[in-house]
């Protein structure tokens, strides 16, 4: 035979692992560490071609900055590379399950990156004058004329840049008609559960309401005694989250809508869980006055590591008179933007300036064309069956907090937990170790150790399987004992467990220049 | 349906395991007279016919790199380099969440720290937040941060302030019992803003570049506004002019906000943009909006966390400085990105083409008949005035493939200012565009 | 005199004719790390229940209420300077406040020792 003396390895070889110092760059293999911009570039180098001045003279008038603004810049290449590089530190929907509970990461299609990026949409300003954006005033009707439709409503206002900027909206609403009715100084009062989301509290201080707390019930609903006993002359209305943040529908919404109407106040509901029945009931049936509707969790545009988000707002026929400017309408076959008040309209002012989210818009019109109403019921079906399915399978070592049947969302509390030395955080932490994202954790405030858990529909039947065999299995660790896996997680995300602590007592919010840089600096 | 995994064999099985008989059972808790209500929508649509059918709109639109394009006003046309898009598309980045898990979001908190020394420093102020939804947004805010530092309810706008700024400003700060205070606006003369501030007032508002693209030094107003216990919070809505111009923090404004859009991001009819906030240190628990912090991890290694949580809304709910609970994440990625590529080098130079191509336009300008550039000094906007309202030149010029910039009578609607004609020039701006709208221009007129 | 509590979980003690007012140890722990303290200014008077400092951790930020009337003489700057320390000694060193009451009888109503600790469970 003919020897082959290029004797390359081909297996490797078991050797214990504890005994390896630190490799010498920090780098663990792609596992690559990556310094800040402000310590990789200079303050000459830059990675734009900008063209070159001529000698037009300057009419600045004076105020020219005098002083270096200490920005470095990066060469085309090390910009690449160094956020490439930081980009391989998150974790993402489109490496695995990101069960965050109340957050809806589903599915980000890419022909909504696409459509968004065309110029004819893209490419266009908001003070265009109307006969060159007759396309993009279409888009937001059309989007409005879906919303609506979806939602059983009368009106939607379009200019919110976010769920929370929505409720704001809804709210202010509220406050208009109120004010119109010349209840302003009396009704001041606004009811929301114990288990409402932080925003719905902070959304209502922000117009200038007090906040009352509703209890829940046994069943993890509003608790009617408690909510009929709290209605009032002085109450403006209720906020409520519909399916709640437990993930749990409630039942009585008829019965609540009617009694909050008839004590004179007006019901918000918070859409942050819409997902569950978009196609299957519709809040203008459930006597919802006014509802944001997150396109960025609903609608599947991206949530972009937090944000940007969008947030139209439904309107009932008692709310829609006071919606905000600008809005569109359309005459026969032209589009308008209304910016300023006219007709019997009383808007109750400007959430932002220009129109609202058109990026956003295109891409969650993008979505919901391509599913349709047919594909939009059945999506709310799979969010809905994939979170039972959760819920009835994880029942066998964890435990749920209330009797199903849930929702799109599966709660569980830490009982499971007791007397094994194991806290929800460590729980969630294990979980990065086994590769996903940790649901939602410490919310809702009205169970121990909240998690909370959103398949989404986005999930196969493979994928959730694996994923509920895994969390079964530490759930059994944390029982027998193995608590060491638990606190030292997660071993292997890009950094171990952060010092939050230390960062709060000490903050540390921008980078500075190394001391002696900075004396070299001051002696020049 | 494509966005679908679930199988009817995998949707069987699994409502085997839950025990129900089917999906409706599970709705069970909603009123069953309202369960599948008719919806009166098309069905689930091709890829292909989707594209098709959101072209067509599109295609109705003029886009502002089809035009000789000299509009700004609050947003402005930029070129954006190829590589912020593509790393913003990256999988890691779009489709992650808020970063509530450090361990496996350090590639948004690092950015969102860089982010934050950009922009603290291109403002000249000590902290910046992680971005607000846009300039508009994050003016309101500063005005209720100063509020809440000052312990006063007086507001002094300036007349120059972009109007949605002032209108947002107005709608939020009336609502909890706040007073606004503005002079009329106007392109001749100075306004008395320091005459206006009081011992109530909690903050004085201006703006530079300001509306009509007038600069301006503010050190002297931050002297009158601290001499009255007051703050100076100066808004800027283009954000290069930070490039060429002194910043407002070495002018002395205690919060600094603005809108970011023209690094990095499209004009996108007018969002998603991101808003920029920055103020001194010892406001900082104080400042709407995330933070993001450097810290260590388990092992000593350097990492970073969102911090000063207390201040929002998940923790402190009604107490909360602000409802805000998104930041404009991708938008703020897009600006740090585009910001890191130019340098120092690259953002000065950027700044004073922009100023160069709005010397030409305004010198181009001034020379047709009847027209008179309003400033004397400028960035790379400015105010001409014309022989007749500004709304029907921009809608004749618009026919002839000009988007002339903002009439007075939109941006300031029935304050006498139809005259007015607000026009921006950037780097995107060729000789001949501005050559193709001083030649139109004399046409219409 | 001894140490009386409220159900606000704060403890009072009386030096001489001043209270000296802190957080109990209870408190401290289910706030968790401790990371920003703010303190009224000295000469400032509340009325018994008004919000008179701010606690704050990394999880939870919670208002102080003043457990009885009166002006406050003298803060524990060392405990805004180092927030740490309010874990480490909350029913010592780590006082907040010290108030000269108007109304002492709002000290006997409150609990003693027992009591409070019957009441947290």
């Amino acid at each position: 035979m003919s020897m082959n003396d290029q004797g390359r390895p081909t297996r490797g070889q078991s050797v214990d692992m504890a005994d390896f110092a630190p490799t010498f760059t920090g780098n663990r293999g792609l596992r690559l560490k990556e310094d800040l911009i402000f310590e990789v570039g200079d303050l000459e180098t830059t990675g734009v071609d900008v063209p070159d001045l001529d000698d037009t003279p300057s009419r600045l008038g004076g105020v020219q900055r005098a002083d270096d603004i200490g920005l470095p810049g990066l060469s085309e290449p090390e910009a690449m590379r160094h956020f490439v590089r930081l980009s391989r530190n998150n974790y993402a929907i489109d490496m695995g399950p990101f069960t965050l509970g109340s957050c809806t990461m589903k599915h980000n299609p890419r022909l909504n990156e696409k459509m968004a990026r065309v110029k004819g949409f893209a490419d266009v300003h908001p003070m265009q004058p109307e006969s060159t954006v007759q396309g993009a005033l279409e888009l937001i009707d059309t989007l409005a004329h879906w919303l609506k439709e979806m939602t059983g409503m009368p009106a939607v206002a379009m200019s919110p840049k976010a769920g929370a900027h929505g409720e704001l909206c809804g709210m202010m609403a509220i406050k208009a008609a109120i004010d119109a009715k010349g209840e302003g100084a009396t009704r001041t009062r606004v009811l929301a559960p114990e288990s409402a989301h932080g925003t719905n509290p902070a959304t209502a201080a922000q117009c200038g309401f007090t906040v009352d707390d509703i209890p829940a019930d046994a069943s993890g609903r509003v608790d009617m005694a408690a909510f009929k006993e709290k209605l009032g002359p002085d109450v403006a209305g209720i906020m409520l989250t519909n399916p709640n943040t437990c993930g749990l529908f409630e039942k009585d919404v008829r019965e609540i809508a009617d009694a909050v109407h008839a004590a004179g106040g007006y019901f918000y509901c918070d859409g942050a869980n819409f997902n569950a029945i978009v196609g299957k009931a519709r809040p203008g049936d459930l006597g919802v006055d006014a509802m944001h509707i997150n396109l960025h969790k609903t609608f599947s545009t991206p949530h972009g590591g937090g944000g940007p988000g969008s947030g139209p707002v439904v309107l009932s026929e008692a709310l829609a008179p006071y919606a905000p400017l600008p809005y569109v309408v359309r005459e026969a076959e032209t589009f308008r933007i209304v910016e300023n008040q006219e007709g019997d309209a009383r808007p109750f002012g400007r959430l932002t300036a220009f129109h609202g989210q058109m990026g956003m818009f295109v891409r969650a019109l993008s979505y919901m064309m391509s599913h349709g109403a047919d594909g939009m019921r059945q999506a709310s079906e799979d969010a809905v069956l994939n979170a039972n399915y959760v819920m009835a399978r994880l029942s066998a070592e964890m435990t749920a907090s209330y009797e199903g049947p849930t929702m799109h969302e599966a709660l569980f509390d830490d009982r499971f937990l007791k007397d094994t030395g194991v806290e929800t955080i460590d729980f969630a932490k294990a979980m990065i170790d086994e590769g996903y994202h940790p649901m939602t954790m410490y919310f809702p405030l009205v169970v121990h150790g909240a998690m909370l858990i959103e398949p989404t529909e986005s999930e196969s039947k493979r994928e959730l399987d694996t994923f509920c065999d895994a969390l079964l299995f530490l759930a059994r660790e944390a029982k027998a004992g193995r608590t060491d896996r638990f606190k030292a997680a997660p071993r292997f995300a890009p950094k171990r467990r952060l010092d939050e602590t230390a960062a709060a007592r000490k903050p540390i919010l921008r980078w500075e220049p190394p001391v002696e840089e900075a004396v070299a600096q001051a002696a020049e | 349906m494509r966005y679908l995994p679930l199988s009817e064999t995998d949707r069987k099985a699994m409502l085997n395991v839950i025990g129900a008989g089917s999906v409706d059972d599970l709705f069970q808790d909603v009123p069953a007279d309202l369960l599948n209500p008719e919806i009166n929508l098309p069905d689930h649509k091709s890829e292909m016919e989707v594209e098709r059918a959101l072209n067509a709109m599109a295609a109705k639109n003029v886009a502002a790199g089809d035009a000789a394009f000299f509009l700004g006003a609050g947003a402005y046309r930029h070129h954006v380099p190829a590589t912020v898009d593509h790393i913003i598309q990256r999988s890691e980045f779009l489709t992650s969440y808020t970063p509530y898990q450090p361990e496996i979001a350090q590639g948004t908190l690092q950015y969102l720290f860089e982010f934050q020394t950009q922009v603290a420093l291109l403002t000249g102020m000590e902290v910046a937040n992680a971005s607000m939804y846009d300039g508009s947004t994050a003016c309101a805010e500063a005005v209720l941060m100063a509020g809440r530092v000052t312990k006063r309810k007086r507001v002094v706008l300036s007349g120059a302030l972009h109007p949605h700024y002032a209108d947002v400003t107005r709608t939020n700060a009336e609502l909890i019992g706040q007073t606004i205070v503005q002079p009329d606006p106007g392109v001749d003369g100075a306004e008395d803003l320091a005459g206006l501030i009081d011992d109530e007032t909690s903050c004085v508002v201006v703006q530079t570049p300001d509306v009509f693209g007038r600069l301006h030094d503010f050190t002297k107003l931050a002297e009158a506004a601290h001499a009255k216990g007051a703050l100076l919070i100066v808004a800027f809505t283009e954000v290069v002019s930070l490039g060429a111009l002194k910043s407002p923090g070495e002018m002395g404004a205690d919060i600094v906000v603005g809108e970011g859009q023209s690094i990095g991001n499209a004009l996108n009819f007018g969002g998603p943009y991101v808003g920029l906030f920055a103020a001194r240190k010892k406001y900082v628990r104080q400042m709407p909006g995330r933070l993001c912090g450097e810290t260590t991890d388990a092992e000593g290694a350097r990492g970073y966390v969102l911090t000063l949580s207390t201040r929002e809304q998940h923790i402190r709910r009604d107490k909360a400085t602000s409802n805000i609970c998104t930041n404009s994440g991708l938008c703020c990625l897009a600006f740090t990105i585009h910001m890191s590529l130019l340098g120092e080098a690259g953002v000065r130079k950027l700044a004073l083409l922009n100023h160069q191509k709005a010397v030409k336009l305004a010198d181009a300008l001034a020379a047709v008949p009847g027209v008179a550039v309003v400033n004397d000094a400028f960035f790379n906007e400015f105010t001409v005035r014309l022989p007749k309202p500004a709304v029907d030149v921009v809608n004749a010029l618009a026919d002839k493939g000009v988007i002339a910039g903002a009439p007075g009578g939109r941006v300031f609607p029935g304050a006498g200012l139809d005259d007015l004609l607000i026009v921006a020039a950037t780097e995107t701006n060729t000789d001949e565009d501005i050559a193709a709208y001083a030649a139109a221009l004399k046409e219409v007129l | 005199m001894s140490v009386k509590y409220t159900k606000e979980h704060e403890w009072v003690r009386m030096d001489g004719d001043i209270a000296v007012i802190g957080i109990t140890p209870h408190a401290a722990e289910q706030l968790g790390d401790v990371v920003f303290v703010e303190l009224p200014e000295v000469g400032a008077s509340f009325d018994q229940d008004a919000d008179m400092a701010v606690v704050e951790s990394v999880k939870a930020a919670s208002d102080v209420y003043a457990p009885i009337s009166g002006e406050i003489v003298e803060i524990n700057n060392a405990i805004v300077e180092e927030p740490a320390k309010v874990n480490e000694d909350p029913a010592g060193a780590a006082w907040f406040v010290k108030i000269k009451p108007s109304d002492t009888s709002q000290i006997d109503a409150m609990m003693d020792e027992a009591a409070y600790k019957d009441f947290i469970g």
